[in-house]
């Protein structure tokens, strides 16, 4: 296959995973090929990535792309000692081979020792990754026996025990030996993936595992399906985030909106231009802010998305006049003092619903009760100048979902937003009540960070 | 071209360590593409990891002269490309002789001495090597982007009045942005993209002993690890590549020789600048809290 035709099949592939490559991007990435050395892969790389990807998120996608289009060997370096019949099979884990392959891999974790790494990545894929294709007989690759079989994470007690051998370990000494040995493994497990695609490209064809093998950007993934991983990435995104569009809202407040003439600024603005005041100047416009009630439910299932819209908020806190918080399952709180200025956001919003009574006699979400208890106790929360946000999945498991308290509540508000974190088609299945709550607030559909984003954006 | 700026992107690590600057080997590739397709670089990252240095560095290792562009909110044309002195002007046309016709005066004040340039227009005027860097692109509003397209497709700013300028030499541009704000695809397609996050813990020791002189090698690589352990806590501001360099240097003003908890615990003011980020520190890492 010529480098043409590959570099145009390398593009394709990324532009089927949503990695959008303009023709001009294209030509440059040719261009920028044909000017470095082609056998060194870290030049390609950079090459690819400088000219065909401009924005960080699309990163993990591309390398992913990268590994397959351009593999850094062809072939099988090992051949694999499983036989097919045994494929299939599990391991044992005192089968002595994976005994020694695993001290082995230890010693390079302990070292940080990069090539040795990858080669015993390639090498492990090829001894302990094989698993009974589809057909009797023939073997396949999976990531997944590779990764539970050779289990490098469960390397980590001993490495650190040898780390921190003689030393007087002090919580320092032991987390950043931590640190680095957890980067290194994950850096290895990430490798055994590669392997294991760059074996089943060569096998069942490069575009068929290039479909699958991309991941969505992390403000693609859905709140309700992800990994802890996932989680704990797109919290690291919340803060970018929310200065994102914390900036984008300064600018468009800025724009449109003059207020009154300012006077004095005028006329030493007219000085630049002999005494005639060609622009006149104003003073910016005092703006309006929202005040915010949040009805979260917090009960497992969609906990990690409440988490999620709570933290965007109070990192935008500043957009609004004031925030108030209630957290519910069957029983009702506030927890606003949770979110006291200063205080740790991800460790609130983690023990919320430690610490408050959100929790009754029954223990599941009771939509009906929730309500019910809220235009009780708390209907005065709310005014003509509150934007009031229900986030929950409407299920409310058969109970009442006590629609004319909810009415009463969204009379009173200026505004009200339902986000409900599962998938439009979901909605009324089951012992979902979209519908009934729908027709008395519009609820929206937020089942990922860009959908959140372009809802809190449009909120302000 | 005539004469490529870089022979390789060895050569351009190369050079960029000569002046201090630790390129690993994705950034020098991509200076030397920039330089070699005279391509605008756009570089992205968190605060602090040496994006401006980048231009700096490119900038002292060529042999450029290095012109700045300070982006801010409400940076406008005439800050940015050119403009014209309006005070001149109006001398000029109330010193002007009575009988002098319009049209003659018309075409007086719209001349190269009224002209007052601004960097981009610099750049692209001058005849010596000029890196120019725009920094903080993502401060502005969008109309300065669209001004930056004509200067970065064709190296080329239009004057209604006067014509178009062209460069004679290609200024090396670089752009850098903190993600503030998503910057408009016309606008990245025109350029080369580079992000350059924190560094790796060996190469932020490498850069730590290149930067702190006398500082010693086993602390250099203590403080790399502990400034990857924090970075790797959820904190509302990681320390940054020029935080951990403050690092070094307050450890070797106070005598520190070995890392251990109290030291960081008494110093950690240097590298975290939120009390949220401090508590969550101290009890992460088990630091023994500093009794004064």
């Amino acid at each position: 296959m010529s480098l043409l035709e590959r570099h145009h099949e390398f593009v394709t592939a990324l532009r089927g995973a949503g990695i959008a490559v303009s023709v001009a991007e294209d030509i440059d990435a040719a261009q920028a090929v044909g000017v470095i050395d082609l056998l060194d892969r870290v030049q390609l790389r950079a090459a690819y990535a400088a000219a065909l990807i401009k924005r960080q998120t699309e990163r993990a996608g591309f390398d992913t792309l990268f590994d397959l289009y351009f593999p850094a060997r062809a072939g099988h370096t090992a051949a694999p000692t499983a036989e097919p019949d045994r494929a299939g099979s599990a391991f044992r884990r005192d089968d002595p081979a994976l005994i020694e392959f695993r001290s082995t891999l230890s010693e390079a974790l302990r070292d940080g020792d990069e090539t040795r790494l990858a080669q015993l990545a390639a090498d492990g894929v090829g001894r302990f990754g094989a698993v009974a294709g589809r057909l009797p007989g023939t073997q396949s690759w999976s990531s997944y026996a590779a990764q539970t079989r050779i289990s490098p994470q469960t390397l980590m007690a001993g490495l650190l025990e040898q780390a921190l051998f003689g030393t007087d370990a002090d919580g320092l000494a032991e987390r950043t030996a931590r640190t680095m040995l957890s980067g290194r493994i994950d850096r290895f497990r990430r490798m055994l993936d590669t392997e294991v695609q760059r074996r089943l490209a060569e096998e069942s064809g490069r575009e068929k595992v290039a479909k699958s093998a991309v991941r969505p950007s992390i403000d693609r993934i859905d709140l309700l399906s992800a990994t802890r991983a996932d989680l704990a990435a797109i919290r690291r995104e919340i803060q970018p985030l929310a200065r994102r569009l914390a900036a984008r809202l300064a600018i468009e407040h800025q724009h449109g909106r003059r207020g009154q003439l300012d006077f004095r600024h005028t006329i030493r603005a007219s000085l630049s231009s002999g005494g005639i005041p060609m622009d006149t100047r104003h003073r910016p416009r005092r703006p309006r802010k929202t005040d915010l009630v949040i009805l979260c439910d917090v009960s497992e299932s969609v906990t990690s998305f409440a988490h999620f819209t709570l933290l965007l908020v109070y990192a935008l806190r500043e957009q609004f006049t004031r925030v108030r918080v209630f957290a519910f399952i069957d029983d009702l709180d506030e927890v606003t003092d949770l979110f006291r200025p200063g205080a740790d956001l991800v460790e609130s919003v983690t023990n919320l619903a430690a610490e408050a009574k959100v929790r009754g006699w029954y223990g599941r979400t009771d939509y009906g009760r929730a309500f019910g208890l809220f235009r009780e106790r708390h209907l005065d929360a709310i005014s003509t100048r509150t934007s009031l946000l229900v986030l929950g999945d409407a299920r409310s498991n058969y109970g009442d979902p006590a629609l004319p308290a909810l009415h009463d509540i969204v009379d009173r508000a200026r505004r009200a937003y339902w986000l409900n974190p599962e998938r439009h088609s979901a909605w009324d299945t089951g012992d979902s009540v979209a519908a009934d709550f729908g027709r008395i607030m519009p609820m929206v559909e937020c089942r990922n960070l860009a959908q959140l984003a372009g809802f809190v954006h449009d909120l302000v | 071209m005539a004469d490529p700026v870089f022979a390789s992107p060895a050569d351009a690590r190369a050079r960029l360590a000569q002046v201090g600057y630790l390129a690993d080997a994705a950034t020098a590739t991509t200076v030397f593409l920039a330089a070699s397709l005279e391509r605008a670089l756009l570089v992205e990252g968190p605060a602090g990891v040496g994006k401006t240095e980048l231009a700096k560095a490119v900038s002292a290792c060529t042999g450029a002269d290095l012109l700045r562009l300070q982006c801010y909110e409400g940076l406008d044309e005439a800050r940015a490309l050119y403009e014209w002195n309006y005070k001149k002007q109006l001398l000029r046309i109330q010193a002007a002789p009575s009988d002098q016709a319009w049209e003659q005066t018309h075409d007086d004040i719209f001349t190269e001495e009224f002209l007052l340039t601004r960097p981009l227009l610099g750049a692209i005027r001058r005849a010596e090597p000029t890196v120019l860097l725009v920094d903080e692109i993502d401060k502005t509003d969008v109309e300065v982007e669209a001004l930056l397209l004509e200067v970065l497709s064709d190296f080329q700013v239009t004057i209604p009045e006067m014509g178009t300028v062209t460069a004679t030499r290609r200024p090396f541009v670089v752009l850098t942005s903190n993600a503030n704000r998503e910057l408009s695809e016309a606008l990245k397609r025109r350029c080369l993209y580079l992000y350059i996050d924190y560094p790796t813990p060996e190469r932020e020791r490498d850069i730590l002993l290149e930067r702190v002189p006398n500082l010693e090698r086993d602390l250099a690589e203590q403080l790399a690890r502990a400034a990857a352990t924090l970075r790797a806590l959820d904190l509302r501001k990681a320390p940054s590549l020029a935080e951990s360099i403050d690092w070094a240097r307050t450890l070797l003003a106070l005598g520190v020789d070995t890392l251990d908890g109290a030291a960081v615990a008494e110093t950690l003011g240097v590298v975290l600048k939120h009390s949220a980020d401090h508590a969550r520190a101290i009890k992460e890492l088990d630091l023994p809290t500093v009794g004064d």
